[in-house]
């Protein structure tokens, strides 16, 4: 069960199209190490945890990362929406905007479509907290890139470092969840 | 970084925002601290005071939620009709 509370969780706006930019960004919603990735990966997950603070670490970062999905898309959007023809062109969007317009559509920066393939449900919550933790610093990394490009962008800056410093928390609340105390914890779902 | 609020509803739910964020926050590090009941305690002053200004919002301009549709004075369904947060602005 979701509930959608219409509004950001870090605002948006941005007052200049940059289709470069968003070709860059649009990786974070549906890249290797993207959010959409991010949430799915974490909410497929959880059904296997047998602990309850570590299913319940999952569906909550799980349920962040769809707040995450939708700041991007809506950076991409505002990149996108007023692009003039001649824009597209020179930009290189026109291999985007060919299949698209300016639609947002999960895809990694190189055009790879979104695949459930680039995260894991294993079954096994030791590995699958280890996936998590590397999958939180390799979003980290892809902000870090993200803002060598948009450093003159202060309407994009802003929101990316907000999302850049959630993906430090979650590293950090995936390693508590595998530390022994959590992990012997006497919240078990199941009665052994 | 400074926010740019422009009005009363801006600020407003500048307001909303920050104390979701703290929620959001307090709910995550409770995940793995069950234990700790200074932050329960901290978490719950959040969620009360989210709450009241959730509804404050509602009643004033639009409902962000449907949990607060009951505060709302219009007789337009205004959950349908105001912008989205991608649209920029108020967001």
């Amino acid at each position: 069960m979701w509930n959608y509370e219409k509004r950001l969780q870090f605002p948006v706006n941005i007052k200049s199209p940059n289709a470069m930019l968003a070709q860059a960004i649009i990786s974070q919603y549906g890249g290797p190490d993207g959010e959409m990735g991010a949430s799915m990966r974490y909410l497929s997950q959880r059904y296997a945890a047998p602990y309850r603070e570590v299913a319940s670490v999952l569906t909550d970062i799980g349920t962040e990362e769809l707040a995450h999905l939708e700041m991007v898309a809506t950076i991409v959007h505002q990149l996108t929406k007023d692009l003039s023809m001649e824009e597209i062109e020179k930009s290189g969007f026109a291999n985007y905007y060919v299949d698209h317009t300016v639609g947002v559509w999960p895809q990694a920066a190189g055009g790879v479509p979104f695949n459930a393939c680039e995260f894991q449900s294993k079954g096994d919550i030791i590995t699958d907290l280890m996936e998590d933790m590397a999958a939180e610093q390799k979003a980290r990394t892809t902000y870090d890139n993200i803002l060598r490009l948009v450093r003159d962008e202060p309407d994009v800056c802003e929101p990316i470092k907000f999302l850049r410093a959630r993906e430090i928390v979650h590293f950090q609340r995936f390693g508590e969840a595998n530390r022994e105390d959590c992990s012997k914890s006497k919240h078990t779902k199941y009665n052994h | 970084m400074s926010f740019d609020l422009k009005n009363e509803q801006e600020k407003l739910l500048h307001h909303i925002r920050l104390m979701d964020f703290v929620i959001v926050e307090m709910n995550e590090y409770l995940d793995t601290h069950p234990d700790d009941a200074e932050a329960v305690d901290y978490l719950k002053h959040y969620v009360r005071m989210k709450n009241q200004v959730m509804r404050e919002y509602a009643s004033k301009y639009s409902p962000l939620s449907l949990a607060t549709a009951d505060a709302s004075s219009c007789k337009e369904w205004s959950w349908a009709t105001t912008p989205m947060p991608w649209e920029g602005g108020c967001n």
